[in-house]
C-alpha cells in the first residue's frame, strides 16, 4: 500500500512538472507526426501499398517519439540535481523506476494516439475495424518498449553524448519487440483472425513482463553513486 | 614475474593450436564434395561465431558477479571480453558473406542466425561505446554491467522471435550448408579450431586485463608520487 502511494506521489510529481512547462509532451507529439508525413512524403503509398508500409510507419514514429521522451525525462532531473534528491529518499529505488515508466508510457500514450489520428487521417484507412486487438497490441507494444526505454535513459544520462547514446543502447535490445509488434499490426489491419497473431501478443506480454521485473531490480544500481 | 611467464607460456601454446587448426584445415582435412575449397572457411567461421557467444556469456556473468562481490576483477573481465568479442563477431560478419556469395549467390540474407549475429554485434557495439563514454569513470563499472545484464537477456528473446517471424516468411534461398552429418574428420577439425579461437580469446582477455591493472597500478603510483612532491594532477 505504502510502495503505490509511493509511486503515485512520484507518477503525480513528473505529471506536476510536464503540465508546468508542457514541453516534453508537444515536442515527442510533434516529431511523431513529423516522421508519419515525412514517411508519407518518401514512399507515396497508395491503396494496397499502405496497408504494407502503415504498422511499420507509426511503430517507427512511437519509437523515435519515445526516444526523445525518454531523454527528456532524465535531462530534466539532472537539473538542480533532482536526481539526488530521489536519491536520498527513503525508498526502494524500483519504486522511483516504475513510476518513471508509468509517466513516460502515459506521454508516450498520448503521443500514439495522435500519430495514429494522423496515420488514419493522412494514410485514408480505418483503425477502428479491430480497435481491441489493435488497442491490446499498442499497449503491450508500448509498456515492452518504455520499460526498456526508462532504464536505458537512466544509464544514458550518466554519458557525454546521452541523447546519441540512448537509441543505440535501446533499438537493439528492441528488435524482438518491434519484429512482434509491427507483425501483429500487419495481421489486425489486414484482417486476420485473432489466432494468426495470437503468439505475437503473447511474445509482446512476456517481453514486457522480463523487461520490467529485470529492470526494477537493476535499477537500484542505476542509481547508486 | 611468475604472472608474465605463465602469460608467454600461454601464447606459445596459442600459437602452436593455431598452426595445429590451420593445417588441420588446409591440409588434413578433405575437400567438400559440393562446395569445394570455399568450404574450409567455415572452420574459421563457426568456432568465431561459438566464441562470440562465450564472450557475450562473459560479459553477462562478468556483470553479474561485479553486482554480487564489486570485485575489479569481474569488470575488467566483461570489458575485456566486449572488446575482444568484438572483434570475433566482427570476423563472423566478414567471413560470412565472403562464403555466402560463391555458394548461396548472394553476400547477405536476413536469414534467423544471420540476424541475430548482427543484432550480437550492435550489442557489442553498443556495449564498448558505452564504456568509452561516461562521464563518471567511477560508475563505469557498475552501469555497464546493468547494460550488459539487459543485452544478454535480450539475445534468446531475440532468437525466438526472429525464428517464428522468419518461419513465417518463404526463406529467399535454400539453404544448403552442412547441416545434418558432419563426416568425422571435419567435426575433428572444427573443434581443434574452435579450441584454437578460445585459446586465443582467453589469451588476448588475459593481456587485456593485465593492462588494466598496469593502468589502475600507474596511475596509483603517478597519484601517490603527486603528493609526495607535492604537485597538482
Amino acid at each position: 500500500m505504502r510502495s503505490l502511494r509511493i509511486i503515485g506521489t512520484l507518477f503525480l510529481k513528473d505529471l506536476r512538472v510536464e503540465w508546468r512547462q508542457r514541453e516534453t509532451l508537444a515536442s515527442i507529439c510533434v516529431f511523431g507526426l513529423l516522421v508519419v508525413f515525412l514517411f508519407d512524403f518518401a514512399f507515396q503509398p497508395a491503396g494496397e501499398e499502405s496497408l504494407r508500409l502503415l504498422p511499420g510507419v507509426i511503430w517507427i514514429a512511437f519509437a523515435f517519439a519515445g526516444i526523445l521522451g525518454f531523454n527528456r525525462s532524465f535531462a530534466a532531473e539532472r537539473e538542480n540535481a533532482c536526481l539526488e534528491g530521489l536519491r536520498l529518499a527513503p525508498i526502494d529505488p524500483g519504486l522511483i523506476y516504475l513510476a518513471k515508466m508509468l509517466a513516460n508510457f502515459l506521454f508516450l500514450a498520448i503521443a500514439e494516439v495522435v500519430i495514429v489520428f494522423a496515420a488514419s487521417l493522412w494514410y485514408n484507412f480505418s483503425f477502428l475495424a479491430a480497435f481491441d486487438w489493435f488497442f491490446c497490441v499498442v499497449f503491450f507494444g508500448t509498456l515492452g518498449y518504455v520499460a526498456v526505454g526508462v532504464i536505458f535513459a537512466a544509464v544514458a544520462a550518466n554519458t557525454r553524448m546521452r541523447e546519441v547514446m540512448l537509441p543505440i543502447l535501446q533499438f537493439p535490445v528492441i528488435i524482438p519487440l518491434f519484429i512482434g509488434a509491427i507483425e501483429a499490426t500487419t495481421s489486425i489491419l489486414k484482417g486476420e483472425p485473432p489466432a494468426q497473431f495470437a503468439s505475437w501478443v503473447k511474445l509482446l506480454i512476456a517481453f514486457s513482463i522480463i523487461f520490467i521485473v529485470l529492470s526494477f531490480l537493476l535499477f537500484e544500481y542505476v542509481l547508486e553513486e | 614475474m611468475r604472472k608474465n611467464a605463465s602469460l608467454t607460456a600461454h601464447g606459445i601454446l596459442t600459437l602452436v593450436w593455431i598452426v595445429v587448426a590451420l593445417y588441420m584445415i588446409f591440409i588434413y582435412v578433405p575437400t567438400d564434395v559440393n562446395q569445394g575449397n570455399v568450404y574450409r572457411i567455415m572452420y574459421i567461421h563457426v568456432p568465431s561465431a561459438w566464441t562470440a557467444m562465450v564472450a557475450y556469456f562473459l560479459i553477462f556473468l562478468g556483470g553479474v558477479w561485479y553486482i554480487w562481490k564489486r570485485s575489479q576483477f569481474a569488470d575488467d573481465l566483461a570489458y575485456a571480453s566486449g572488446e575482444v568479442g568484438f572483434i570475433f563477431c566482427s570476423c563472423v560478419l566478414i567471413t560470412g558473406p565472403l562464403w555466402a556469395k560463391p555458394i548461396w549467390g548472394i553476400w547477405w540474407t536476413w536469414d534467423p542466425r544471420l540476424t541475430l549475429t548482427f543484432i550480437l554485434w550492435l550489442l557489442f557495439v553498443a556495449y564498448l561505446l558505452l564504456r568509452t563514454l561516461f562521464v563518471n569513470p567511477s560508475r563505469a563499472a557498475l552501469l555497464s554491467a546493468v547494460v550488459g545484464i539487459i543485452g544478454f537477456v535480450d539475445v534468446p528473446i531475440d532468437y525466438m522471435a526472429i525464428r517464428w517471424w522468419r518461419t513465417q516468411h518463404p526463406q529467399p534461398v535454400v539453404m544448403g550448408g552442412p547441416n545434418s552429418g558432419l563426416a568425422p574428420s571435419m567435426l575433428a577439425t572444427l573443434l581443434v579450431s574452435w579450441g584454437a579461437f578460445l585459446c586465443l580469446f582467453a589469451f588476448l582477455v588475459r593481456q587485456r586485463i593485465a593492462l588494466a591493472e598496469s593502468r589502475r597500478e600507474v596511475s596509483q603510483l603517478r597519484r601517490e608520487w603527486a603528493t609526495d612532491e607535492g604537485q597538482e594532477f
